[in-house]
């Protein structure tokens, strides 16, 4: 590996970029559109939210209140806590979506007819707070028979209280900024350096590349340094748009915010190699981006909350890299967590990146045949 | 070793034995046996798909041989081709620099992948641009210049490492004759100042520049030789018969035996006969009652190749 060698193709790249008018556009206008166009709400029924459960009274009667809550499938316990500080970390973590935290004072307050219960919510996501909603609905006193259509009638100041945290206006472009850094990211990389390659193989520029002494190694890392560049600036502009358009806010680091775009960009890059190695023209390397984009538009948990999937879905999912990402920058941005508590997610990535870039790499070949 | 030994080695460029590519069920190249001196201008001569480029792919490493053995310049091929890859140019028959980079910045280019420092980059793209007459489009996108320009820079891109071996694929098909003379001065000029070219053609006036020449067909090596030698072979071989009315005089000789092609030319008929055979006698025979007048013509080129490539295709109707 030559940095002489290196740069040439960066710089060939970008003198190339320069004139190519329609990517130059689309490296702008992609973001600024799916922004002003996803910026609006959309909320969806959801089951199967994780959750965590502190039932610090630990009566029959709590015992109870807690399986009514989860016999309505809206939640799973994944979790169980002893305080509701417990909850909090797991939430902010998250590990789970929902906390159902009974105080050891559950009989006095039943009694006395005040709220007996909080339900914890990740307001980040406006549908798993819609969904947790409906938590409350249960009615407490578990003696009664099916009183389902009576509760549904309970006043919202019954005796569980529903708390959205990070997300306190119940905004959807709260929880659609960060995730459509992802859903650009993902669609405007991969289909970038997918072409690049293929389009100098269709034009015959490749048969010439091959003739000389670039190694391949310099040929894939040339052409897809400056696209990681490109990346940066849209990332940047979502974000700056993201807080002056709807007010976004970024309550953990911005340099973690970085380090996640970083960590998906490199992903993609690496993804969009993957498929010039394989794509014979522009027109199937678009086809196989398309193939990625959808499942990662649509089982990411940017569109359908991750929770209420089949697990055959949720499979497909984890090898995305769109869904680590998004796990990743909500927390951050949203829940103010940090790169550290969310490692998982972080080593997902990584894997995903060590994985496509070496089977690209070793994918191409210099030959011809 | 010795030194007599070493002298030949060092006189040839190229060495192929039994070389072979078949892709699928096409047996593209078929046992070519080669021997490229040194500092010469070799011709490739072979119509299309004859297996030139095929062959040429794998002289320098781009395809792997499905079957025999290749040294350029010493080195054994494809083991060796990363070695190889900064001594040679290439190019393709196809421009396939960067239309979308001006001539400038496409020099630049290959310089900086050739590995060249900087300053020393800067002096060859220098030297290069002047040599190669565009001082004054610099600036000009590859892309909008025309057939003969851009093979020129083709040219110029493929000479900037000063290789010791020039690889020509059907360089000049696309340009112009007064081009195409332009280009092989340069060529002539490189293989003065000694590098070894092989270049591949299906144009006549072409192969007839070349110090020596090969011609393939169908994948195979049918001839080799200087043109002058290979002319020779043909000595009595092509007659030129004039007639009143060619094409009814060509109808009567073309189907007589140790006939292997007729063809017209102006008011006149070009007529080369098999080897050994006593045609020459059986086209005055048929013609006998008409005007027509036969005469022996010295051969060409296009006679080398229409002989080259006749026996071949007969060998091929006899086994199907």
């Amino acid at each position: 590996m030559k940095a002489r060698r290196l740069g040439a193709i960066m710089l060939k790249e970008l003198r190339q970029l320069r004139r190519d008018r329609v990517t130059l556009a689309m490296i702008v206008m992609v973001p600024v559109m799916q922004l002003i166009l996803f910026g609006y709400a959309i909320n969806f029924n959801l089951r199967g939210l994780d959750a965590g459960v502190a039932d610090q009274a630990n009566t029959s009667a709590s015992r109870a209140l807690v399986m009514d809550m989860l016999a309505t499938d809206v939640v799973k316990p994944v979790l169980t806590a002893q305080t509701p500080q417990q909850l909090m970390d797991a939430l902010r973590r998250g590990r789970i979506n929902v906390g159902i935290s009974i105080p050891p004072d559950f009989e006095q307050r039943r009694a006395g007819g005040r709220p007996v219960a909080q339900i914890l919510v990740d307001g980040s996501d406006t549908s798993v707070l819609g969904a947790a909603s409906q938590l409350a609905q249960v009615p407490v006193d578990s003696s009664a028979p099916d009183t389902r259509a009576p509760a549904r009638s309970t006043p919202a100041s019954g005796p569980i209280s529903v708390v959205g945290f990070y997300n306190p206006q119940r905004r959807t472009a709260v929880n659609v900024v960060p995730g459509l850094i992802g859903i650009i990211l993902t669609m405007t990389m991969v289909m970038f350096t997918a072409i690049a390659i293929v389009r100098e193989r269709e034009r015959g520029n490749m048969e010439l590349l091959i003739a000389t002494p670039l190694t391949s190694g310099e040929l894939m890392i040339g052409k897809v340094l400056p696209y990681a560049g490109i990346g940066l600036i849209q990332t940047t502009l979502v974000l700056l748009l993201g807080v002056w358009l709807f007010d976004v806010p970024i309550r953990g680091s911005l340099f973690e915010v970085y380090v996640a775009a970083v960590l998906l960009i490199v992903a993609n890059l690496a993804l969009g190699l993957l498929i010039s190695t394989r794509a014979q023209s522009q027109f199937q390397s678009m086809q196989l981006t398309m193939f990625i984009f959808l499942p990662s538009i649509l089982l990411s948990g940017f569109v359908f909350p991750f929770a209420g999937m089949p697990w055959v879905a949720q499979w497909i999912a984890e090898a995305l890299p769109l869904t680590h990402f998004l796990r990743l920058i909500r927390g951050v941005m949203l829940r103010g967590a940090g790169l550290s508590e969310m490692w998982v997610e972080v080593a997902a990535l990584t894997a995903f990146i060590v994985v496509a870039m070496g089977v690209a790499i070793a994918r191409f070949r210099k030959r011809l045949d | 070793m010795n030194a007599a030994a070493q002298d030949a080695d060092d006189a040839c460029a190229i060495r192929a034995r039994g070389l072979s590519k078949r892709f699928g069920q096409l047996q593209a190249v078929d046992h070519v046996d080669l021997d490229v001196p040194a500092q010469h201008v070799y011709g490739f001569l072979g119509p299309n798909g004859s297996g030139k480029s095929t062959t040429i792919r794998m002289l320098c490493g781009l395809l792997t041989p499905s079957e025999g053995e290749i040294e350029v310049l010493g080195l054994k091929i494809p083991e060796q081709a990363d070695a190889l890859r900064s001594k040679i140019g290439y190019m393709t028959q196809r421009f396939s620099l960067f239309e979308d980079l001006s001539v400038r910045e496409n020099l630049e280019f290959l310089a900086a992948i050739h590995d060249f420092p900087r300053q020393r980059a800067r002096e060859r793209v220098d030297e290069l641009i002047e040599e190669y007459d565009f001082a004054d489009r610099q600036k000009q996108l590859a892309g909008t210049m025309s057939g003969g320009q851009k093979q020129r820079l083709a040219l110029a891109g493929a000479v900037i490492n000063k290789p010791e071996l020039l690889f020509l694929d059907e360089p000049t098909s696309a340009v112009d004759p007064e081009s195409r003379r332009d280009f092989w001065e340069k060529l002539f000029e490189l293989a003065d100042a000694g590098t070894t070219i092989l270049v591949s053609t299906h144009l006549m006036d072409e192969a007839e520049r070349c110090h020596r020449l090969a011609i393939l067909d169908h994948g195979k090596l049918v001839a080799d030789g200087t043109p002058g030698e290979l002319e020779q072979q043909l000595e009595g071989r092509t007659l030129l018969v004039h007639a009143r009315d060619p094409r009814r005089a060509q109808q009567r000789i073309s189907s007589l035996e140790g006939v292997l092609s007729v063809a017209q030319v102006g008011n006149a008929l070009r007529v080369l006969i098999g080897q050994g055979s006593d045609a020459a006698d059986r086209i005055r025979e048929a013609l006998a009652g008409s005007d027509a007048q036969v005469e022996s013509v010295d051969p060409n080129l296009e006679d080398v190749f229409v002989s080259a490539t006749a026996s071949g295709a007969q060998t091929r109707k006899h086994a199907a």
